[in-house]
């Protein structure tokens, strides 16, 4: 991939020297210049997708220089720098066309949100220009593994849906990857310079998650000395990935989705409406439908959300692929390990196969974990894996009886450590409380 | 199997033995490399800007650079100061980038500083996200879009939540091949 590269105009050595440092570890190609003229002569021979200058130098000053350069090159990206006494002369900067200005000493994310709204502008032209090919290669799906059937249509929903705007719930099973998914449509669309955030639904009570959403201001309670952005907030331009959807309270359904609809939102303690504009992609593992159906989630949020709805398939509907996932996880875990590659003996690979994985890809990948640490360093055998004793999955008829079943089985597997089951199960420890009092478990049972 | 040019963390009055060990395990998961611990004694004064109220985190990491770095390691200053470049309000950490040297600071990364309940864990998650990631830069890595991924780069502390303690597949490979 090309570096950006960007030129810094300042006559101070240490600010030269800062930013210079700053912007070689966002990955640009960094030239500076101590004066105007000198800047403009290396315009002659280069071009920059971005220039950053300083209005106050001796000799020219910056507002001179960004005229000059806007003569010659109409498009150019320049941001000025002002120190807190000169906003007047930023905006006359704008008016000079300038992309926008900055006040030092600048704020880091003020800054780095600046060079990502610059970047995708330099970005969205270019692809303009280009007229983008219509064989787009998929950014970042290489945590996704299989080549069956189901997996391709999937990715080509990623594919499509990645470069619209729409709302997404992507429903599936737990462990089947909805995180991966959601990580895929972001890296694809043109938000990707911004942040994909996520936000556990389920592991935050009702006021934490308001907080965590919308963020508080200074002074908003006993000891909170700074601003703390919100979820929301920190979405700007980007993505919010709301997973397990399905856990928030009626009061938040409400609130929510009065945030979708307007795309504003105040700080807790706060007055000012701040607008954010994100995408929201969701994920749930439960019916929301028939949520919708018998009244527990709201019927005009589900309709919000649910403008494209992504499958992903449990473990069961593609088993062609568990001999990548197998090779993909102990290539993984003996390199963290730093051991040698082991095999997989042929058995075992079937027995594997013949499973039927209800807790999905997660499962074959605590699987296939264990199994390296318990092996004999060389090869995995049957004896490696935890499947025999289990109770075959396919006598279970009731979802309540396999939940509970499978529960048992991974409390059993981390020795009743509530944290790493919980953990493993992708739900959160309230959850998992709970259903251990549902299903009235006990260890030794 | 562990390659050869490995990692020193110096503690600069960093008082938590357990943070050390728990940042040192981190970033040893992290880079698959050899992590040494050492405790350095250091005037502060001298890098404390009276205006700002701050310390200068240009002038540390030179010191870092002249006093404790080597060609054999890749060097990080551990702090808990609150850590500003002239041009900007504050940084958690800096690197030389594909240098030797490095530092960050758990000053503005504990939860109790944004009003909310303090949380030793999440504290020493963060500081150690914070160290790997500029230690990254030190092995010559940028700022990377992936999701996730340690390089992500971050301005808020609650950014540095969204990111987890490990390297996405990229930035591994060029990891790989810078010293291999
Ligand atoms: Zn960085
Ligand atoms: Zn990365």
């Amino acid at each position: 991939m090309k570096k950006n590269s960007i030129l810094i105009v300042d006559d101070e050595a240490s600010v030269r020297d800062s930013l210079y440092n700053w912007f070689l570890e966002d990955g640009f190609e960094v030239s500076c210049a101590e004066n105007a003229s000198k800047a403009l002569n290396m315009l002659d021979n280069q071009r920059f997708d971005i220039i950053l200058a300083d209005i106050k130098m001796p000799g020219m000053d910056g507002l001179e220089m960004l005229r000059r350069i806007k003569q010659i090159i109409p498009d150019a990206v320049v941001i000025v720098i002002t120190a807190f006494a000169t906003v007047d002369t930023a905006v006359q900067a704008l008016k000079d066309g300038a992309f926008d200005y900055v006040t030092k000493p600048f704020d880091p994310d003020d800054l780095s949100h600046l060079i990502r709204n610059a970047l995708k502008q330099i970005t969205l032209s270019t692809e303009n220009e280009s007229l983008r090919s219509l064989v787009v290669d998929l950014e970042n799906v290489e945590d996704i593994i299989g080549e069956s059937e189901p997996v391709k249509q999937m990715l080509t929903e990623v594919e499509h849906v990645a470069q619209s705007n729409a709302s997404v719930i992507i429903t599936g099973e737990s462990g089947t990857g909805k995180e991966l998914i959601a990580k895929a449509i972001h890296s694809n669309s043109s938000r990707r310079f911004f942040p994909l955030v996520s936000v556990h639904c389920g592991a935050l009570t009702e006021s934490l998650l308001e907080s965590e959403l919308f963020g508080h201001e200074k002074g908003a309670f006993t000891g909170a000395v700074y601003n703390r952005k919100g979820r929301f907030e920190m979405a700007d331009n980007g993505t919010i990935f709301l997973d397990e959807i399905a856990t928030i309270s009626t009061k938040m359904q409400v609130e929510l989705l009065r945030v979708l609809e307007s795309k504003t939102f105040v700080r807790v303690g706060g007055h000012k409406t701040i607008s954010s504009d994100f995408r929201v992609i969701c994920a749930t593992n439960r019916d929301l439908k028939k949520m919708v159906q018998e009244g527990s989630f709201r019927e005009d949020l589900y309709y919000r959300l649910n403008v494209v709805n992504i499958r992903v398939p449990p473990l069961r509907e593609r088993k062609d692929d568990i001999p990548l996932l197998v090779n993909y996880f102990i290539e993984k875990y003996c390199t963290s390990m730093s051991r040698s590659k082991v095999g997989m003996d042929k058995t075992a690979m079937k027995r594997l196969q013949e499973y039927d994985f209800p807790g999905n890809v997660r499962e074959l990948e605590n699987i296939i974990e264990r199994a390296i640490v318990v092996g004999n360093g060389k090869e995995i055998r049957l004896k490696d894996l935890p499947l025999s004793k289990e109770v075959s999955t396919n006598k279970i008829e009731s979802l309540d009886e396999l939940e509970r079943q499978h529960i048992v089985n991974i409390l059993g597997k981390y020795s009743w450590n509530i944290s790493r089951t919980a953990k493993a199960l992708s739900i959160d420890r309230v959850t998992l409380y709970n259903k251990i009092k549902k299903y009235d478990l006990k260890q030794n049972d | 199997m562990v390659p050869s040019q490995n990692i020193k963390l110096v503690s600069f009055g960093i008082p938590e033995k357990g943070l050390l060990d728990k940042i040192a395990k981190s970033v040893m998961k992290a880079f698959n490399r050899s992590v040494t611990v050492k405790e350095a004694r250091l005037e502060l004064g001298q890098y404390f800007d009276g205006q700002r109220r701050q310390y200068n985190a240009d002038q540390l990491i030179q010191m870092v650079e002249d006093h404790y770095a080597s060609e054999q390691h890749k060097t990080i200053g551990l702090f808990q100061i609150d850590l500003f470049i002239p041009i900007l309000t504050y940084i958690f950490g800096q690197a030389y980038l594909n240098g030797q040297t490095a530092v960050a600071s758990s000053y503005r990364l504990g939860n109790e500083r944004y009003g909310i309940l303090k949380n030793t864990n999440q504290l020493s998650d963060r500081f150690a996200k914070e160290v790997i990631h500029e230690l990254g830069h030190a092995f010559g890595l940028v700022h990377c879009h992936t999701p996730y991924c340690v390089m992500q780069a971050s301005t808020y502390v609650e950014d540095i939540d969204l990111k987890k303690a490990d390297f996405c597949a990229k930035c591994k490979a060029l990891l790989k091949n810078k010293n291999s």
